[in-house]
């Protein structure tokens, strides 16, 4: 993607708040200019975000400006780059996340992480969710068979699988797979979903049944989703996060609630972004 | 219907019949060994043979303590070199950057290693394995200096196919939270172990068709080894003997040499089918 330098890029409206009416809503995840640097190669400038909770919140903007990095960070998943370095504050559950004696696995206990390819284990469909679970310290048998079967059943997966859970999880199609790889998510019983651009490689059917599964866990999870369709984030979303580029770094514009983020956004880019929807 | 344009150009067709005359050529070569072994050799082959031990020099009679010899040595061999080969290998690919300096060394070290002439870690094998530590011509110097030697091969297959996974795996299986540990073991050997039974086969062609290193270490005596620090001949040691020292011992070593060729041949066989019940059974659990 080309970028052509905009005029209107420095053109923020100086009295431009980021939320305006949704300051008393609690986050359950909250970056406090967070950036993020690749061997010194500034990958996203410092921005604050809050992830409200029980509320689908998106990042969207076109590839490249760093939203996945930022999911990365939450999870931090960048401490497999040897080259990353994360400035800031994040916090998840009231804790910062950044600090040295941070509880990785707990972290990702609570905070799931979907990812854009669908990618079950290469072992059978009970596997893959006795490794993750054995992993996080339930050791009876029966209790993770319990824990699988209503996650199964959460992701309207059960019925289909139900009487194949012995074989492997790749004989699924892409769209169960997905759903697997949500359930997989959902057995830990986290308390927060960030998905990575979850629909990319489905198709429009499972696209749909994934949306509806997204829209019905929010009642119980905090939702941060990754996308760059906008359709999909307008059907979908509470809350919109905009990112750009700015001298190839990625850049928060525009934090709102999805209704103002696509009807009457504050900045320019924004607008001129979303309405590419309607051309 | 239109025709599809018909493809007219010389080079195209040139190589396309030069290829075809290379694949025949080996072709041609294989089938002639395979026949020349075969025709010279079927006629010593008898259940006798392979019970008996040898008799005038090895002339007539069987092959029995080589066969035990041999596999002796190939046992031993991967015993020693395939949890050293997985674990540096594990190492390379999980816990190194392979653009730093030093793996980079470890590389280049393994690239030499692996081009040695077996007769040079033969004498290595000698100069430490019998004579320093004083294991003697024994089945057990020779196993290890055969480890040595498959090690990198092993080492860099094994690496290959654990660089091979996705890092999606690898960043999927963090995300859920599964430490390195787990990670490495129940997701990404499992995935490798296709590349590990490749690499092992490949070790075990080798080291069974390995003579020049064996004459210095496992020595060349013809009796039954009673234990790994009794000196034994290999199939291998046995068919260049009787092939260049015993006069008259031709259809012996053409006997011997198709009991070789068999002997991997069913090994291959038998380890594809093994990893492939294996690999159903693992992904269905």
């Amino acid at each position: 993607m080309t970028y052509i330098q905009s005029p209107h890029l420095k053109a923020v409206p100086e009295d431009y708040k980021s939320a305006p009416n949704s300051t008393q809503l609690p986050a359950y995840i909250d970056l406090q200019s967070v950036s993020l640097t690749i061997q010194n190669k500034t990958i996203f400038e410092p921005l604050s975000l809050p992830i409200y909770k029980h509320h689908i919140n998106t990042l969207i903007g076109p590839s490249g400006c760093g939203k996945s990095s930022i999911i990365n960070c939450i999870t931090r998943l960048t401490d497999y780059i040897n080259t990353a370095k994360v400035h800031g504050s994040l916090f998840v559950n009231d804790q910062n996340i950044f600090e040295k004696n941070t509880d990785l696995i707990g972290l990702r206990r609570n905070v799931g992480m979907i990812f854009q390819k669908p990618l079950p284990f290469p072992m059978s469909i009970r596997k893959n969710f006795e490794l993750p679970l054995k992993e996080h310290g339930i050791k009876s048998a029966d209790e993770r068979i319990d824990k699988m079967e209503n996650a199964l059943r959460d992701v309207g997966l059960w019925s289909e699988v139900a009487n194949r859970l012995n074989k492997s999880a790749l004989q699924l199609s892409g769209g169960q797979q997905q759903r697997l790889c949500i359930a997989r998510v959902l057995a830990l019983q986290p308390k927060a979903l960030l998905l990575d651009e979850p629909c990319s490689a489905l198709d429009p059917i499972a696209t749909r049944i994934i949306e509806e599964l997204i829209q019905e866990l929010k009642k119980r999870y905090t939702i941060l989703i990754v996308t760059h369709n906008l359709s999909q984030a307008k059907r979908i979303a509470d809350y919109v996060a905009f990112m750009w580029y700015n001298d190839n770094h990625g850049k928060l514009v525009e934090h709102n609630h999805s209704n103002i983020i696509f009807n009457n956004p504050s900045n320019p880019i924004t607008a001129a972004y979303v309405q590419g929807l309607t051309e | 219907m239109i025709p599809l344009p018909t493809n007219n150009n010389v080079s195209d067709k040139l190589l396309k019949v030069a290829s075809w005359l290379g694949s025949l050529l080996i072709l041609f070569f294989f089938i002639a060994l395979i026949t020349d072994v075969i025709v010279h050799g079927i006629s010593r082959i008898d259940i006798d043979f392979f019970l008996n031990s040898p008799e005038n020099a090895g002339r007539l009679g069987g092959i029995a303590p080589m066969l035990l010899s041999t596999m002796l040595l190939l046992v031993l061999c991967l015993i020693f070199a395939l949890p050293i080969g997985i674990g540096s290998a594990i190492y390379l690919a999980e816990y190194t950057n392979s653009h730093h300096w030093f793996v980079k060394l470890i590389r280049k070290s393994l690239n030499v290693l692996a081009s040695v002439p077996s007769i040079v870690m033969g004498l290595f094998g000698y100069a430490f394995f019998v004579i320093t530590l004083d294991f003697g011509f024994s089945i057990l110097s020779g196993a290890l200096t055969l480890s040595v030697m498959v090690l990198p091969l092993l080492i860099r297959n094994i690496e290959d196919s654990l660089r091979n996974i996705s890092k999606e795996f690898r960043h999927n299986a963090f995300a859920l939270g599964l430490s390195k540990t787990t990670t490495i073991f129940k997701v990404l050997l499992p995935m490798a172990t296709q590349g590990i039974i490749l690499a092992t086969i490949l070790s075990i062609a080798r080291a069974m068709a390995e003579t020049a290193a064996l004459l210095y270490t496992s020595g060349y005596v013809t009796r039954m080894p009673e234990s790994v620090f009794d000196s034994g001949r290999s199939l291998s040691v046995h068919i260049f003997d009787l092939s260049m020292n015993v006069p008259g011992g031709e259809p012996s070593a053409y006997a011997s040499t198709l009991t070789l060729i068999l002997l991997l041949l069913s090994i291959n066989i038998i380890t594809q089918y093994l990893s492939h019940i294996f690999l159903n059974r693992a992904s269905s659990l």
